[in-house]
């Protein structure tokens, strides 16, 4: 995995944020757009193309989106 | 004061458009003004549909969705969408109790899994604008029982389930969902029906209304793209003559 790769995939599943409000220190739970469904689109983003298993619980420990691909990197 | 329920100005694609429902629903969008792109198997079917559209500017992809790298490929090119139709389909008679799996493949891989392929393709390739409206041409099979009809009325049932999920997960950026059911139509896919004349002469007697033309499911259709229906997803409009009345 690599972090610019990942968020570059991880921005690309948001509809309606510009691209450049990604960066390794975003608080992405704090995004307008973030919500229980776009979870499951990250955990599904995380298993198709890194094939690592994320739970939507982890997911709401993460802070930043370094923590999640931290998170994901470790599995 | 706009007319609710003219299309001016909206982009629609319309998937299965070389015959039957698919082709009336071209027709009529593009007489309300839509921009249109339209989709189907057969060429020269899809280009018989093609010359009587109204208006300039609408496209034509020959594609077979059941072929997802064929559909991924022409999706990619395609400008987007306000409005998108769904209407792909196939039959294949048999009694629910001897179906085989190859038997529900057949009908599932179009009936289902080519429509939510394709939808996956527009969504994930952001080919559907905010305010769009989805229509999804399912049948009252999804929920009316004849004898010989389960794969269909499976794989329909499944659809229209599927829309209301899409329905209920679209709503935040305002796109809506809907699905119409028709029962009897007079289209070109009925030769998959296994029936005599007379049987299907017989069978008419139990619409109140009779059974429909691909027009009339045209326009429930039309309506659910417009603006006129801008409250209206997760709803399914049947287009069944009364069938289901009794």
């Amino acid at each position: 995995m690599e972090i610019n790769d990942f968020i570059k995939k991880f921005a690309a599943k948001f509809e309606d944020t510009d691209e450049s409000e990604f960066t390794p220190e975003t608080e992405f739970q704090e995004l307008d757009e973030w919500d229980s469904m776009t979870a499951l689109m990250i955990i599904a983003l995380i298993r198709t193309e890194y094939d690592k298993k994320v739970t939507a619980i982890e997911i709401r420990n993460c802070k930043t989106i370094k923590d999640l691909y931290d998170l994901a990197e470790a599995k | 004061m706009k007319n609710p329920f003219d299309l001016t100005g909206k982009s629609v694609f319309v998937s299965g458009a070389s015959s039957g429902i698919g082709k009336a629903t071209a027709v009529l969008l593009s007489s309300l003004g839509a921009s249109l792109t339209i989709s189907g198997r057969n060429v020269q079917r899809l280009d018989e549909t093609f010359q009587i559209l109204e208006g300039e500017g609408h496209r034509q992809i020959v594609c077979d969705f059941c072929d997802y790298d064929d559909t991924a490929a022409k999706i990619a090119d395609t400008n987007k969408f306000d409005g998108v139709v769904y209407c792909i389909g196939t039959q294949k008679t048999g009694v629910a109790k001897s179906l085989t799996a190859n038997d529900l493949k057949e009908v599932f891989d179009t009936n289902f899994n080519a429509v939510v392929n394709l939808n996956t393709l527009l969504f994930e390739g952001k080919k559907i604008n905010k305010g769009a409206s989805v229509v999804i041409v399912s049948s009252i099979a999804a929920y009316y029982p004849e004898v010989g009809n389960a794969a269909y009325s499976a794989s329909k049932g499944a659809l229209s389930a599927f829309a209301k999920v899409l329905a209920l997960e679209s709503a935040k950026r305002k796109i809506r969902v809907n699905t119409v059911s028709p029962a009897m139509v007079r289209t070109p896919l009925l030769q998959k029906f296994d029936v005599t004349d007379e049987q299907f002469a017989e069978n008419e007697k139990k619409y109140p209304l009779g059974y429909s033309e691909p027009e009339d499911v045209a326009a429930a259709i039309a309506f659910l793209l417009s603006d006129g229906a801008r409250q209206i997803t997760g709803a399914d409009i049947k287009i069944d003559g009364g069938l289901t009345l009794q």
